[in-house]
């Protein structure tokens, strides 16, 4: 199973708990590092692996992190690329997977609306949204050919508001960055940047001590924060059943390009 | 696949769908339902403003629901696409089908998990072929409630004869559609009249608007009352504990109820239902639960607990509709793979009783089915199932079927009867199938005390019982008689495998399954058999050797700890493992039952393959 940590990963981890109860979740989880995530969730992470007890593959590019690569310098869609696409083709790969279950929503965007919930990836990972096959029931065709592989999304129909009503009514633990606080953020146009991994300011550019939260968790160049109150799981709820911005609208990667994530979803991004 | 809602219970969800032909404006309407009822975020909005502009009209609601380049590019919709939105009083999923004919498969995908489905209807255009031919499959898929949306009134100044006539031409098309009510609604998506409420442009009209309706329909189709139970998997966290996973099909399960399991036809009694740390006191679909029996009995995935009261039919021969949604039309000379509950088996279509006409109705003689035709089929399946029609059960009367050289879903089935099998048609059955049987050998190989002879004595009988032709090789039995001169040298190991494997070989040249349990340390000894032999699936019985050591029936591992025996197999002897083994059983975790059923799921893909 995919975990990324953040709240669609948690409510995953839940799932896999309730379904093999009172046995231990039969497989392992991975979680693809690309070393700018924020030090709070890899904190996070590892303390939930050795409460719950399951196995962690934790995988990194290194090869790409050695040639140095950063959002700073490549850009995000390459950074992508290589510290998340490759990685987790890779990863998969090595470990000989070809079933991968992932917390992806339909709702977060607009090509994954038509994502199946078992997704057919060729031997290169990636998906051909003409080639998908039908789904009727819940009678799911999970038979691949050697080298073919299946992402499996059970969260397909879940909104952002049932995720949190259901991380209340579950108390599921999430990480803290999910929370309002003050926080030391870099003003960028719009943007709430983090000033971990040593961002540079642009000139101009200053930090504030701002009250914010993420909305969701990447890595810290690639997610900004929004100004919010929200402090705990009940604010957040309130908020979103007012909000009008989209989740992933500050997400620099989803913007990068026009259609942006179905491209990568073709390379073979989860 | 359940929703947070369903899973928590607690508020009122629809899931409905919504089909039309192209340019009857169905993305339009959802755009307009997600834009008012403020199911659309602002940022989504402002890049839909941006390309509404670019062509030069103000709000294009149309490209909200509007999702891949390919289609964009072409300007249609090529796949079912999944929306959500919410009103204080309820939540809904829109299923978005594609009004294009050639895509009448994902019509059917949306129409699965759907409780009514809205259909539109151009109000310039009239019930359309596409119309008819959206209408009868979500009926086929057992949907009984829809709103027929006459769209565009707009168009036709609003006027009410245009509307009454579309509405008695499509009520006539509707009476053949048993026990299905319909609720026709005029409105135009584009301004928006009677979507959510009426701006008084048609004062003939007092009915409710789209939203009203969507609103107020009962949510749940009547759901059948009796328990199916498809074990989904042996929850065995210890010795103490074996529990039953799986979803409740349909009925609801109790502490204490007397259930029957299928296929053993025992009876027993449930003790426990647990619900991850809780334990509840009962369970109804669409939950999950693990339950516990009072009995000990052996049950393995794909087999069902059931009221004992009411009981499914248990069959290899089922009547049902087929919606056709491969490129490769029906074969009735090849064996699919039918995926039914949880379980996945051997079936063949014997016969075509019809087409329908999606037009007229009218049943039409067929020798085939092609991509998108409906038909009415007979199907012989290879091990009985234990089903319900599905008017009366969908988790029990659904199925689909896979082809299993391209691993395509081909067909989506209904099962509309079953004729529950009876001894002497399983004869007579089972010679028809023998002839048509294609050979195999089934190689267990691992440590002495592993398991292989049971877990091969349980898979011999279940295929008997399927009436496939089985022969056992026992490797202590060959010891005794064929291979009576050969001691245990390396050499003589393989000696002893090369006069197995070509027996094996003749066997299989003939059309048996032939079950060969042998230790067969060597991995070049069992690769050689493999070339040998070429239909070939190879079982790697993996208890660990502490186990085998412990259960020793044979006593042989003690003497071979007290140097009584030399060369024994992981002891004095090394044990190659398979490095690619078809299938691995562990009878340390698993049980017969469960090694049995993995081992013939195998055989059955296998010959299903190759008789194909």
């Amino acid at each position: 199973m995919l975990y990324s940590i953040g709240k669609d990963s948690s409510v995953m981890l839940r799932l896999a708990q309730k379904a093999f109860h009172p046995g231990p979740i039969p497989f392992p989880l991975i979680h693809i590092d690309t070393g700018f995530k924020f030090r709070e969730m890899i904190e996070f992470r590892d303390r939930t692996c050795r409460e719950l007890g399951v196995r962690l593959i934790a995988h990194t590019n290194q090869e790409a992190k050695r040639e140095g690569a950063t959002p700073f310098k490549l850009g995000t869609s390459k950074c992508c690329g290589l510290l998340k696409t490759k990685a987790l083709l890779d990863v998969l790969a090595e470990n000989g997977i070809d079933a991968a279950i992932g917390g992806a929503r339909r709702d977060e965007e607009k090509s994954r609306a038509k994502e199946r919930v078992f997704s057919l990836r060729d031997p290169l990972g990636q998906w051909d949204p003409k080639n998908q096959r039908p789904e009727f029931w819940n009678l799911f065709n999970g038979r691949v050919e050697v080298g073919q592989s299946v992402r499996v999304f059970p969260l397909s129909n879940w909104t952002e508001l049932d995720v949190w009503e259901y991380i209340d009514r579950e108390k599921i633990p999430v990480v803290p960055l999910y929370f309002a606080k003050e926080r030391e953020m870099l003003i960028r146009g719009e943007q709430l940047i983090s000033m971990e991994h040593g961002i540079k300011p642009l000139a101009g550019e200053k930090t504030e001590m701002v009250m914010c939260r993420m909305r969701s968790l990447g890595c810290t160049y690639c997610t900004g924060a929004i100004r919010s109150t929200a402090s705990t799981v009940r604010d957040i709820i309130e908020e979103l059943k007012f909000f009008r911005r989209s989740e992933r609208e500050n997400r620099v990667i989803d913007h990068d390009q026009e259609g942006s994530m179905e491209l990568k979803k073709r390379e073979g991004y989860f | 696949m359940s929703t947070a809602t369903e899973a928590a219970g607690e508020r009122d969800l629809l899931r409905f769908l919504t089909a039309g032909s192209v340019d009857d404006g169905k993305s339009t309407l959802i755009g307009r339902l997600l834009y008012e009822s403020n199911g659309i975020y602002e940022d989504q909005l402002s890049s839909v403003r941006k390309a509404s502009s670019a062509r030069n009209v103000e709000l294009d609601l149309s490209l909200l629901t509007d999702g891949l380049r390919a289609e964009r590019e072409q300007g249609i919709t090529i796949d079912v696409a999944y929306r959500y939105f919410s009103t204080p009083k309820r939540k809904f999923i829109i299923a978005d089908a594609p009004g294009h004919e050639q895509y009448t498969r994902n019509m059917a995908t949306g129409s699965s998990t759907a409780e009514l489905a809205v259909i539109l209807v151009d109000a310039r255009k009239g019930v359309l072929r596409q119309t008819r031919r959206h209408t009868l499959i979500a009926w086929l898929l057992g949907i009984r409630r829809m709103i027929v949306a006459i769209n565009k009134m707009d168009l036709i100044n609003f006027d009410q004869q245009t509307f009454l006539s579309i509405q008695t031409e499509f009520s006539k098309f509707g009476e053949s559609l048993r026990n299905t009510e319909f609720h026709y609604v005029p409105l135009s998506a584009l301004n928006g009249e009677n979507v959510i409420i009426s701006n008084g442009c048609m004062p003939w009209y007092d009915g409710p608007s789209l939203l009203e309706l969507l609103e107020t329909l009962p949510t749940k189709p009547e759901l059948a009352h009796e328990l199916r139970f498809p074990v989904q998997m042996v929850i065995r966290p210890n010795q103490d504990f074996r529990g039953y996973a799986g979803q409740v099909g349909s009925g609801i399960v109790r502490k204490g109820q007397e259930v029957i399991a299928l296929p053993s036809r025992q009876r027993t009694t449930i003790k426990e239902i647990f619900h991850y740390t809780q334990q509840l006191e009962e369970a109804s679909p669409p939950q999950s639960v693990v339950l516990t029996t009072t009995d000990h009995i052996d049950l393995g995935r794909g087999d069902m607990l059931v009221s004992a009261d009411a009981l499914p039919a248990v069959s290899a021969k089922i009547t049902a509709y087929l919606i056709w949604t491969s490129h490769n039309p029906l074969r009735n000379d090849t064996r699919y793979l039918v995926k039914h509950t949880t379980r996945i088996l051997c079936g063949r279509v014997s016969g075509l009783n019809h087409k329908i006409d999606i037009n007229t109705l009218e049943n039409i003689e067929s020798g085939t089915l092609q991509f998108n035709e409906i038909g009415e089929v007979q199907i012989d399946l290879q091990t009985p199932i234990f089903c319900d029609p599905y008017e009366r059960n969908r988790s029990t009367g659904s199925f689909i079927m896979i082809d299993p050289h391209t691993n395509d879903t081909v067909a989506a089935g209904m099962i509309i009867d079953a004729k529950p099998i009876q001894a002497g048609e399983t004869l007579e059955e089972s010679a028809s199938r023998v002839a048509a049987q294609s050979g195999l050998t089934v190689w267990f190989t691992g440590l002495s005390g592993a398991g292989k002879t049971t877990i091969c004595r349980a898979v011999a009988t279940e295929l008997l019982a399927q009436g496939l032709q089985v022969e056992v090789i026992d490797g202590d039995v060959i010891r005794n008689h064929l291979c009576k001169d050969l001691g245990f040298t390396k050499r003589d190991r393989d000696e002893n495998i090369r006069r197995i494997a070509f027996v094996s070989q003749l066997l299989t040249r003939n059309g048996s399954i032939v079950l060969v349990s042998a230790i067969s340390p060597y991995r070049e000894g069992r690769d050689a058999a493999r070339r040998t032999i070429g239909s070939f699936v190879e079982v790697y019985v993996s208890t660990p050797l502490e186990v085998c050591e412990v259960r020793d029936p044979k006593d042989l591992y003690q003497k071979a700890r007290a140097g009584k025996i030399h060369g024994f197999t992981g002891i004095d002897d090394p044990y190659e493992p398979p490095l690619n083994p078809e299938v691995v059983c562990n009878t340390d975790r698993e049980s017969t039952r469960e090694s049995s059923i993995k081992v013939v799921s195998a055989v059955l893909t296998h010959i299903s393959s190759k008789t194909s």
